[in-house]
């Protein structure tokens, strides 16, 4: 009796082929970070087995705003105007509870046009999963520096920047995001991992991708390269994430790793690499991140997830069901509302 | 003796006839002193007297201290626009006394706070001296609450000079203090006080009198802020996202108390609806649409510096074709102008908003109730056109209290427009986005959550097919704008028809908004003063129907009123009718106070007395 060989599994546990998680073909440059990320949030999506019809897309203006469109194909997307993902993200996201909310912006489309609509989805923890696409540089419009750019970092044309750059993720982790990561487009593992715990979240994701520019960004001088990231990436921690539905028990050595526990029951397992870091501890961030930036380190992983906070959905205590589908019934009130209104008024 | 001296009644009213339920009062007090309190309790008072009546309130952009009038008309005739002239005076601000004293016609009457002396500015007016703080004292011991119920006196001199019923009063005072009882006796006895000095220092010597009539049974009054919240609650709007500024943020603020009180779920405790305060306009507007695009009946409201930060947003609406509802509560600009005036200012601006060719439908509400019914005729054709559709309010109709006929309950049931549901998309082969199938320029959207494997479609601002594929093609874009155009032609056909009265005249008029209330008084000064038929047309919405072109096909000459510089309006009939303005000729007013029938009348007056000349000059060849 011979045995069938194992052919790799086609559909999800959703019943959904790999393709309908892809989107259309990539117009980015060959070798583009944010192609990297695209691939990421496919796999992602598609081994967890997400609803594609419950995700919506959002993205402003720029390189990575175009992603959108290279995954996901049948899940609506809209793509807005510069520097304001966040609104558009926001109202839909009010719309339909249901919807499960990804945001892809860049650094030029955050950081600078963005930064007010950004701070403010930060601090309403809307449960939408931000992803900046960061290689500190404006690639559409051929390399101007971004606010992201570090300071002494150079553009390929010797001009150097020497104005303090914004940290997106010590500003969402101050301002009240309750997810909050940085990873690195070339690091596979961890990006897939962080993504996959993105969506058990619910609230504000922020996830700050470097993700260099080939075009742009990758010489010699950029602190947005893949020759720097692979000399200064400092990862906090190994990331795994267990989805809900899979009752695994990892067995890790006591002491080694922390384990965070989600709403749906999935589970991030944090093994740590040298040093001690508590994701829970806003202090515990904030303060890393400014001593990775002295030694010149970029950070990488979980650095502050906050499970409890309320999001603002909650806070807003809307009825359970999508405010867009309520049907007309529960959205007029009655003749004898009218009536006493007007009766008030007389 | 010097507070009460007075001229003997005869030596002037003996002259004068008297004056009964057609005049206007005038309030200057400072702001924050808590006469918004005393103004409306007066106008109630009056209200329920059975008299016409309006109010407007002129106010300074300032928490308290700066100088701020009140008016109010009675009307016998029911004219609610504002009129310019003052009566009757009450001088409570020494800032401003002198001016507002000197600015009277003769004749005017004028009650004062007696220490300001005003009496010595003028002889040709009738001076009431009050002696407002020795009359407070006894009545409110507390001597830092004087300041806010010392206003109240006056609201019994007036009762008292102008024959107000007291019960009125207080029935009018005791509303307006709802459930504070103790405030409402302070202030009850101050007007008390002041009705009691009245009655027994002051004889009447102006011709103005109240008395009872029966026009104002079952009326209501309300602001326009009110009532355009309650058209939208009551259109079912479900996601609200604002940014303060006045004179909008009140319409949001009313919103709030109805949503909290009628549009929370009885079993569960939980709201029907979202309400967010956003950290700027692109932010409001960018909500509204993600939340129309996904489904929700979305508004914001703001006035014209938030129109112009929204424009960019409004383009995407425009191009992407989303639902979504802008109130824009006029007021006086370029860039901060007069925050707190009116005016008709963003007529031209709103209509192409946004870079690029971009057109949005319009309404135009001239009073409370009607814009209570345009919030929903709003939320209907935003959905049916799938576009932002603007409702120009104003500072004069938002914010003053207007009289008004209770709302009619709207019992036409949601037009929620073209919308495939996955059940819908089993049935059609080959949908795509932006496919113009039944050829009224309105193509088919699903939202995001269907179901359906070809439900999803890439919302983008960027150029698109009819299958919302990304797409620089010179054909597929002169496609795509000439649709959105011909959808433009189907608005035309399905915006609020203009209100037409016509009397077979050779000279017509248009107006529009708030500008209504002083042509309708002015065609009557028109006819009385010049002979002078007129017909009317009021325009109720942009784009404009045939109607509008035909009316002024029809005429010789039509002035059309408005309230902004540059004629924005005329402009705007040109632009969008294709007809040149040789025939149209303006009447503007913009210095920030509403428009009053005088100004209409002797503009109108003018213009044709110099038609009249030229004629005779070429027939005579002078």
């Amino acid at each position: 009796m011979s045995t069938t060989p194992q052919t790799p599994p086609k559909l999800n546990r959703i019943g959904m082929e790999l393709a309908v998680y892809r989107g259309a073909r990539t117009t980015l440059c060959a070798g583009c970070g944010h192609n990297a990320v695209t691939e990421r949030i496919i796999e992602a999506f598609f081994e967890l087995g997400v609803e594609p019809y419950q995700v919506a897309k959002f993205s402003g203006i720029g390189c990575s705003s175009k992603t959108p469109a290279y995954f996901l194909q049948i899940s609506h997307g809209f793509n807005g105007v510069h520097g304001r993902m966040p609104a558009l993200a926001t109202g839909a996201a009010l719309a339909n509870r249901n919807l499960r909310c990804v945001g892809v912006s860049g650094d030029g489309d955050t950081a600078s046009i963005g930064m007010g609509q950004f701070i403010h989805m930060m601090r309403r923890n809307i449960p939408v999963i931000y992803i900046i696409e960061n290689n500190g540089v404006y690639g559409l419009t051929k390399g101007q520096f971004s606010a992201t750019a570090d300071i002494g970092s150079t553009l390929k044309t010797g001009v150097v920047n020497d104005l303090t750059p914004i940290d997106c993720c010590a500003l969402a982790i101050q301002l009240g995001a309750s997810f909050v990561a940085r990873s690195f487009s070339g690091d596979k593992r961890q990006l897939l991992a962080l993504l996959k715990a993105a969506t058990a979240h619910r609230g504000t994701v922020l996830l700050d991708i470097i993700s260099p520019c080939v075009a742009f960004n990758d010489h010699e001088g950029s602190t947005k390269s893949y020759a720097y990231m692979k000399d200064h990436e400092e990862p906090l921690h190994e990331v795994d994430f267990i989805p809900h539905y899979q009752d695994i028990t990892v067995d890790y050595e006591p002491g080694s790793s922390v384990e965070v526990r989600m709403h749906d029951g999935s589970r991030i397992v944090l093994k740590k690499l040298g040093h001690d870091y508590d994701p829970t501890s806003k202090c515990a961030a904030l303060e890393a991140l400014v001593k990775a930036e002295e030694k010149q380190e970029v950070l990488t992983g979980l650095l502050y997830l906050n499970t409890a906070q309320k999001n603002f959905l909650e806070l807003l205590d809307t009825v359970s069901e999508p405010l867009a589908s309520l049907p007309q019934e529960r959205l007029r009130p009655s003749k004898e509302a009218l009536d006493e209104i007007m009766g008030e008024l007389r | 003796m010097a507070s009460t001296e007075v001229l003997p009644q005869e030596t002037i009213l003996g002259e004068r006839e008297r004056v009964v339920n057609d005049f206007s009062i005038q309030v200057a007090t400072v702001n924050g002193s808590g006469s918004q309190t005393a103004n409306m309790v007066l106008l109630r008072a009056i209200f329920q007297m059975g008299v016409p009546v309006s109010g407007k309130n002129l106010f300074p952009s300032n928490i308290a201290g700066l100088p701020t009038w009140f008016t109010i008309r009675a009307s016998k005739h029911g004219y609610i626009a504002r009129k310019k002239e003052t009566d009757f005076l009450v001088a409570m601000n020494p800032e401003t006394a002198r001016d507002d004293i000197l600015s009277l016609a003769p004749g005017a009457a004028v009650v004062y706070d007696e220490p300001l002396k005003l009496d010595q500015l003028r002889d040709d007016l009738i001076f009431y001296p009050v002696p407002f703080d020795k009359l407070v004292a006894p009545c409110c011991p507390e001597a830092k609450l004087r300041k806010l119920v010392r206003n109240m006196i006056y609201d019994g001199v007036m009762a008292r000079l102008l024959g107000i019923d007291l019960a009125q009063v207080e029935t009018a005072l005791r509303k307006q203090f709802k459930k504070k009882v103790k405030a409402a006796e302070l202030n009850w006895n101050a007007a008390l006080a002041g009705y009691t000095f009245a009655e027994e220092n002051l004889e009447k010597r102006d011709p103005y009198f109240i008395e009872p009539m029966n026009e104002t049974a079952g009326k209501i009054i309300i602001d326009g802020n009110a009532a355009a919240a309650l058209g939208a609650m009551f259109a079912g709007v479900s996601v609200v996202t604002w940014y303060p500024i006045t004179p909008s943020s009140s319409l949001v603020e009313t919103l709030i108390d109805y949503m909290k009180r009628y549009r929370v779920d009885k079993e569960t405790g939980k709201a029907t609806f979202a309400i967010v305060q956003a950290e700027d306009e692109l932010a409001s507007v960018g909500m509204v649409l993600g939340a129309g695009w996904a489904g929700a009946r979305a508004m914001t409201a703001t006035s014209g510096p938030g129109i112009s930060l929204m424009s960019e947003f409004v383009g995407l609406g425009y191009y992407v074709e989303v639902p979504g509802v802008i109130v824009d509560v006029q007021r006086a600009g370029p860039s901060t102008g007069l925050p707190t005036r009116t005016m008709q200012g963003d007529v031209l601006s709103t209509a192409t908003l946004s870079h690029g060719d971009t057109k949005h439908p319009m309404l135009f509400p001239s009073s409370v109730g009607e814009v209570f019914q345009m919030m929903g005729q709003a939320f209907d054709l935003a959905e049916q056109l799938q576009t932002p559709v603007f409702v120009m309010s104003d500072l004069d109709l938002g914010m003053n209290n207007w009289m008004s006929d209770p709302f009619l309950y709207p019992e036409k049931p949601f037009q929620r427009g073209k919308v495939l549901t996955a059940e819908d998309l089993e049935r059609v082969k080959d949908w795509g986005r932006y496919r113009d199938v039944d050829g009224d320029g309105i193509p088919y959207r699903t939202l995001p959550g269907t179901p359906h494997r070809r439900a999803a479609w890439f919302a983008r601002g960027s150029g698109h097919d009819e299958y919302a594929r990304y797409t620089e093609r010179p054909i597929d874009y002169v496609r795509n704008m000439d649709r959105l155009a011909r959808k433009f032609e189907t608005a035309r056909k399905m915006m609020p028809a203009p209100e037409i009265d016509t009397r077979l005249a050779d000279i017509g008029i248009i107006a529009y908004g708030t500008s209504h209330w002083a042509v309708e008084e002015s065609r009557e000064q028109l006819r009385a003063e010049s002979r002078l038929e007129t017909d009317y047309l009021r325009i109720r919405a942009f784009p404009f129907s045939s109607e509008v072109e035909d009316f002024i096909r029809c005429h010789r000459r039509v002035y059309v009123v408005e309230q902004n510089r540059d004629a924005q309006m005329r402009d705007l009939l040109a632009l969008d009718l294709g007809i040149g303005t040789e025939k149209m000729r303006s009447v503007l007013h913009y210095n920030g106070l509403p428009i009053d029938a005088r100004t209409v009348t002797a503009s109108i007056q003018q213009q044709e007395e110099s038609i009249r000349a030229a004629t005779v000059r070429e027939r005579t060849g002078t």
